[in-house]
Parts: C-alpha cells; sequence; structure tokens
C-alpha cells in the first residue's frame, strides 16, 4: 500500500530496504521485478525504475543482466548504516521539536524514553 | 436520534429469475449525504427506484419519510430521483424542463436553478436530447439540486462531468444542505475517491445483498489491510481469512474485515511488510471481487 505523503518513487525503495531489513529479501536473493512492483502498486514502471535506483545508488540492489535486480553481499549492514545516521533528524529531531512546543524539559524526555525502554 | 428519513425491511426484488435486490434491511438517518455503491448490476438503480416510489419490492417494506413511496402522493412530492439515463420528449430544451420542474417539485428554487444553469454553462438553445453526456448529467444535477426535495436521489451524477464541473457539483451539494429543513441524499457513484470526503454513511451493494451500511469512517474503520512479500504476508496473517487476496509474482495485498489487531502495525514492519487502513475504493473493490462466485450459484439454485 502507497500513501501520498511522500514521493512514489522514494516509497519503493523504503519498502524493498524494510524487506532487505527485515530478512525477506537476503544478500545474493532477487527482489520482485519493476513490471512485477508496478503492476502490484498499479504505477508507472518508470517510477518503480526510480525507486529501485536509489537502492543500487546506494549499494544496496545490483543488476545482474538479464535476470534482474539482486541484494548485495554487504546490503543490509549498509542500509543500518545509513538508517542509523538518519535516525537522529528523522526521528529524535521532530520528537525534540515536539518536545519544546509541549514545554517538556530535556529530563523530562529523558524519563520518558527511559520510561519507554523498560 | 430523530426518525430515519429510509427505513428498509427485508427488501427484495426478483425480475423473473434475477433476484436484484435481496433481503436489504437498514435506515439511512435524515440529514446525511448516503453513497449507494457497488458493482455494475449490483442493484443500485434497483433500490434508487423503490426509494422514489416508481417501483415497489417483491417482498419487503419501504419507508420514505414515514411512509411507504409507492404511488403515494406526498411522499412522491417530497422525493425527487434524477436518473442517469433521464429520457425528455424530443423538441424539449432547458427552458422546458425549468417549466416543468416546478410542478413536480413543492420546494422548487428558481434562483438556484438559473445559477446553477450559469455553473454548468448549460446551453438556451439546444434540445436536451443533443446535448453532450456531461450537459445532460448537469440538466440532472440542476433538477434534483433545485428541487429542495426533502430526500434527493442521484443515480451516476457524475457521468460525462468534466473536473471543474464534478467540483461545482459538491460544492453545491455541501451548500443545499443548510438550506434549513434537513436534506437527504442519496447518490450512486463509481468515483468512490473522489466522493469518499463528502458521504456520511454508504450502502455497499454486492449481488444485490447489502455488504456493508453506515457511517462513512465506520465501516472504512472495520477493514484494513496487508501487504509485501507473499510467504511472510501470508505468514503473519496467520488463521485470518480475507475478504480479497491480490497476488502479482511474490507480492501479496490482502483486505482484512474487522479493526485492526492491536500490534499487527509494529509486527509488520519487524517483517518488512505493511499494514494500512483501506480506503473505501478499496474496500468497495474487494467486496466486489468475489461477486461472480455466488451469482452463479444463485442462478444456478
Amino acid at each position: 500500500m502507497l500513501s501520498d505523503d511522500r514521493p512514489i518513487f522514494q516509497q519503493i525503495a523504503d519498502q524493498l530496504a524494510d524487506g532487505i531489513l527485515a530478512g525477506t529479501y537476503a544478500p545474493g536473493a532477487p527482489v520482485p521485478s519493476t513490471n512485477e512492483l508496478a503492476a502490484f502498486h498499479r504505477i508507472n514502471p518508470a517510477t518503480v525504475g526510480k525507486g529501485v535506483n536509489v537502492l543500487v545508488d546506494a549499494g544496496v540492489l545490483e543488476k545482474r543482466r538479464g535476470l534482474g535486480m539482486y541484494v548485495t553481499a554487504g546490503a543490509r549492514e549498509r542500509l543500518l548504516a545509513d538508517r542509523r545516521a538518519a535516525f537522529a533528524r528523522d526521528f529524535v529531531a521532530p520528537l525534540l521539536a515536539e518536545a519544546r512546543s509541549l514545554g517538556l524539559a530535556a529530563a523530562d524526555v529523558h524519563r520518558i524514553i527511559d520510561q519507554g525502554v523498560e | 436520534m430523530t426518525a430515519p428519513a429510509i427505513r428498509l425491511t427485508g427488501v427484495s426484488r426478483r425480475f423473473g429469475r434475477t433476484t436484484a435486490l435481496d433481503d436489504v434491511t437498514t435506515d439511512v438517518p435524515s440529514g446525511v449525504v448516503c453513497g449507494l455503491l457497488g458493482r455494475n448490476g449490483a442493484g443500485k438503480t434497483t433500490l434508487m427506484s423503490i426509494l422514489a416510489g416508481h417501483d415497489r419490492p417483491s417482498t419487503g417494506a419501504v419507508e420514505v419519510l414515514g411512509s411507504d413511496p409507492f404511488e403515494h402522493a406526498r411522499v412522491m412530492g417530497s422525493v425527487s430521483l434524477v436518473r442517469d439515463n433521464q429520457r425528455y420528449p424530443e423538441d424539449f430544451k432547458l427552458r422546458h424542463v425549468l417549466r416543468v420542474a416546478p410542478r413536480f417539485h413543492e420546494r422548487w428554487d428558481a434562483d438556484l436553478a438559473a445559477a446553477l444553469v450559469d455553473d454548468f454553462r448549460l446551453p438556451a438553445r439546444t434540445t436536451i436530447k443533443k446535448m453532450s453526456r456531461g450537459q445532460q448529467s448537469g440538466v440532472g444535477i440542476v433538477i434534483g439540486l433545485a428541487s429542495r426535495a426533502p430526500v434527493t436521489i442521484f443515480d451516476e451524477p457524475y457521468l460525462g462531468l468534466d473536473a471543474t464541473a464534478r467540483r461545482i457539483f459538491a460544492d453545491r451539494l455541501l451548500a443545499s444542505r443548510f438550506d434549513g429543513a434537513a436534506r437527504t441524499i442519496v447518490l450512486s457513484t463509481h468515483l468512490i475517491d473522489e466522493m469518499e470526503q463528502l458521504l456520511d454513511h454508504v450502502l455497499v451493494l454486492n449481488g444485490g445483498r447489502l455488504v456493508r451500511a453506515g457511517a462513512t469512517d465506520e465501516v472504512t474503520a472495520a477493514a484494513w489491510s496487508l501487504s509485501g512479500p507473499a510467504d511472510a504476508a501470508l505468514r503473519l496473517a496467520g488463521g485470518r481469512a480475507p475478504i480479497s487476496t491480490r497476488r502479482i509474482g511474490g507480492l501479496v495485498s490482502l483486505v482484512f474485515a474487522g479493526p485492526e489487531p492491536e500490534g499487527v502495525g509494529a509486527e509488520a514492519r519487524a517483517a518488512g511488510l505493511q499494514v494500512a487502513p483501506v480506503s473505501l475504493q478499496d474496500l468497495v473493490a474487494a467486496l466486489g471481487a468475489d461477486e461472480a462466485a455466488p451469482t452463479a450459484e444463485r442462478a444456478a439454485a
């Protein structure tokens, strides 16, 4: 399922990345073809291609001529490194912005996080 | 809660061996915009004819504004049905239609009709018969909205309308609800995504049976979808039976009835799957997807 809040090609890339991180698509295994993804999501194959290329550029997928797209050997580690690097920006920054607007001090946020971890 | 505008009790309508409506029981509250949804042949037009008193059920009871509408003058004067294929006399032009309409609609609003004619840019000199599909739809909308009928029924009001005209219809429809007396609007449409925001209430028909009825947000909240790689999705689905399954290559998309189970979103994310709410359009498509089987059974019975 796709939503309206982000570009479609980015959602395609993220969904494939989610599958690789979850181990559904193992290193050396193929991911669904561009045509399959296009038919499944009822979108233009060029849009799928754009999403797949994001992962090719990131070294997560590689093209095997005549066979399709495959997960690279170090794909999972690369995705984890990328997502950890983006964690502060994508998750912590919005959390702190919301905390500020609610008048929560840093100590409150720490306490809430500690409670969540337990 | 006030009395419902429409009450159907065990309504069936058979044409020879065909069952067009099959034991439909439901209420439509007064003052709502109610979408009548379902595939072609689901029974929408048959139900609208019965509501307008143009037809009557084979069995069961219908009440519109508290009375049986069939050949009931008071009720028929309070109900306006706009058909998608309304026939007019050969040489009828717009002015003839506008002259006749007030006779059938006691609350007719001539000023509103004139404003709507401008909105939809309806030509004065063309006979209705020669108008484009979209212009004919425009004529129907003028009649339906300007009738100010307490119960107004539109069969496919959108046919052939351009994007601007569809917006105008939506705006005028919303505005018409605030003209004093409660107005109940029933409309059938296939452009569900576009109409969803307008609909307070929906009735979904499939093969003559009422398969969903209620407030729009409650109907859509009672369904969720799971999609992604088939093996993982089917494992997470476990013993739950989907109302529709769509499979392409190694990918599957499942729609389930009922509220989204607690925690299933997190479970799905860990498995690289997507859990999402189901749009009204996706739900109606899912409910209609398996229509062939039950209809064939009934035909054989």
